[in-house]
């Protein structure tokens, strides 16, 4: 296991996307491919990188930091709200998502307010609070401050584990090399993936560099899924030939008389 | 054991849908229902979207009402004419509730009609069910015969015209009311996402005075013609039945509803009627629960367009 993160650690520091900055940020993934098979229950996977210092940054006083996003594939999701209606509790207001990421884990190694300034997370966009999550406004789509909606949105994506913000995520080994581990629960979306890491240096983004990883399903269960969303009618009398045999079987097995 | 399925997109443990499906297999043969008003709340409550539970588990009401529609099949405990007068109703009904299920969706408060629906639907089924098989209790109990049928159980939409002679469950009645039972099955079933069994057997018994005999068989006949089409309809059109789901639930299903289809001839008929009424009082009082208490969280959040 060491010999293939040091290993790919090498690749990674060939192929990694270096930027004109001092300093050259390099990161990539125990694995690219997250494979949905009949076992799966969730998965984790480990970002790890390094910033390769050079002559111009050694004068350069403060430590690394490092905020890694990664973002999953987007889906419209409608968000509701239940009040009392003549003592029954029924939705009556809602607002539409339009596109808000399945997937969203902002990792970093400390508070992001303490890696930079607040202005520099806003334009940046770090942070969930800081991303744009645009709403459905009468046929216009434009953000909404202080949204109970958005809140509500972001608390109950986190519940479920797919929201989430950690400021002791990422792990520096040496000053220089760094780990991180990104946790995909059950219930992720299928999809691509973009990983985005940011390097900052006493509060100044100094290089970035990205990376991507897919879910995908495999074996049977890709097999379902075609065969249900390509051949549906066939499908359908296939289940239900499956359901008249199963009970057939059960009633000829349980036969007593 | 978990084993992830393939539509619903999470994975789930083997043993509990098995059992979940044993349980109310063995509900569905003892009392000749189907079984989807107790099975697709449980799906939705281990964290299946509502969609795919509602579409798979009509697969898993085809297989153990086919299973049990056999044993009764064999016993003779079935009326075929009585099936057919209620299935030509059921088409048309069906039809009717799809295009309300449709309409309601419209107007975004579908959620609110089918809690609603099973509020009411279960709570008068389940309460006229419990004071009926308790005076039944009773009126054997002091020895007086238990049996409805009685001279002046005649009532004035049995003599309406279309009649029709009903052999094996003994009855002549007009086929209208039959066909109307049908028709209402048909459409609560569309909405609500069930056989409708639980609503289809105390109809029979108390508006046409079939016998308890043929009653459930009839019934099972019913729900599997019903449900298979409905299986093939919801593949057809909303790619959403789990076959990995559908398969588990099925097997257990059907083992299920063998051993309560014996369970439910050896009870008597009136105490079946008073367990089958409590059930359904009970499902539809955790329903009423569910829309009168303060929800854990007002908010809640919904896919659009489903997810695949």
């Amino acid at each position: 296991m060491r010999l293939v993160f040091l290993a790919a650690l090498a690749i990674a520091s060939v192929l990694g996307a270096g930027t004109a900055a001092a300093e050259r940020l390099v990161a990539s993934l125990t694995n690219h491919h997250v494979m949905i098979t009949s076992s799966y229950t969730g998965v984790e996977l480990v970002l790890f990188g390094s910033v390769e210092p050079d002559a111009a940054s050694l004068g350069r006083h403060g430590s690394y930091d490092i905020v890694a996003t990664i973002t999953g594939p987007r889906q419209s999701l409608r968000t509701r709200r239940k009040e009392r209606v003549l003592g029954i509790w029924v939705n009556t207001q809602a607002r539409t998502f339009v596109d808000p990421p399945g997937y969203l884990a902002v990792l970093a190694n400390r508070p992001l307010d303490a890696i930079t300034n607040a202005d520099n997370l806003r334009r940046l966009q770090l942070g969930i609070a800081n991303k744009p999550l645009p709403e459905l406004i009468h046929n216009d789509i434009g953000e909404v401050s202080n949204d109970p909606f958005r809140a509500a949105l972001v608390r109950l994506m986190t519940e479920r584990g797919l929201y989430s913000e950690q400021s002791n995520a990422v792990t520096f080994l040496t000053p220089t090399l760094f780990r991180a581990a990104i946790a995909l629960p059950a219930q992720v979306p299928i999809g691509d993936y973009a990983v985005d890491v940011k390097l900052f240096v006493g509060g100044t983004l100094i290089a970035h560099t990205e990376s991507a990883f897919e879910i995908v399903k495999v074996g049977f269960e890709q097999f379902v899924v075609n065969a249900a969303r390509d051949h549906g009618i066939l499908y359908g009398l296939a289940i239900a030939m499956m359901a008249l045999l199963t009970g057939w079987i059960a009633s000829v097995a349980f036969r007593r008389d | 054991m978990q084993i992830y399925l393939p539509i619903a997109d999470i994975p789930v443990n083997v043993f509990l849908v098995l059992a979940m499906g044993l349980a109310v297999g063995f509900l569905s043969g003892m009392f000749g229902i189907g079984g989807g008003f107790l099975m697709t709340p449980l799906l939705i409550f281990i964290g299946v979207q509502p969609a795919v539970a509602v579409a798979s588990v009509t697969t898993h009401v085809a297989a153990s009402s086919f299973s049990g529609a056999i044993a009764y099949w064999r016993r003779k405990a079935f009326d075929g004419t009585l099936a057919l007068t209620l299935l030509a109703g059921g088409i048309v009904g069906s039809a009717g509730g799809v295009a309300l299920f449709t309409w309601l969706r419209t107007l975004d408060q579908l959620d609110l009609v089918i809690g609603l629906s099973y509020v009411t639907f279960l709570s008068v089924v389940g309460v006229l069910m419990v004071a009926e098989s308790a005076r039944a209790i009773n009126r054997s109990r002091q020895g007086k015969p238990a049996e409805l049928r009685r001279p002046g159980s005649h009532v004035w939409f049995h003599g309406l015209p279309l009649k029709l002679r009903f052999k094996r469950s003994k009855v002549y009645v007009s086929a209208i009311p039959v066909l109307a039972i049908g028709f209402i099955i048909g459409v609560i079933g569309a909405v609500m996402g069930i056989g409708g069994g639980f609503l289809l057997v105390p109809m029979l018994i108390y508006l046409v005075r079939v016998p308890t005999a043929t009653v459930i068989g009839t019934s099972m006949v019913l729900i599997f013609i019903t449900m298979t089409a409905t299986t093939v309809l919801h593949a057809a059109t909303n790619h959403l039945v789990d076959a990995v789901l559908a398969l588990i639930l099925m097997v257990g299903g059907v083992i299920g509803a063998q051993f309560g289809a014996r369970a439910g001839q050896r009870l008597r008929g009136e105490w079946l009627r008073l367990l089958l009424g409590l059930l359904v009082l009970s499902v539809g009082l955790r329903f009423a629960f569910d829309l009168v208490l303060r929800p854990d969280d007002v908010y809640s959040i919904r896919l659009i367009g489903g997810a695949i």
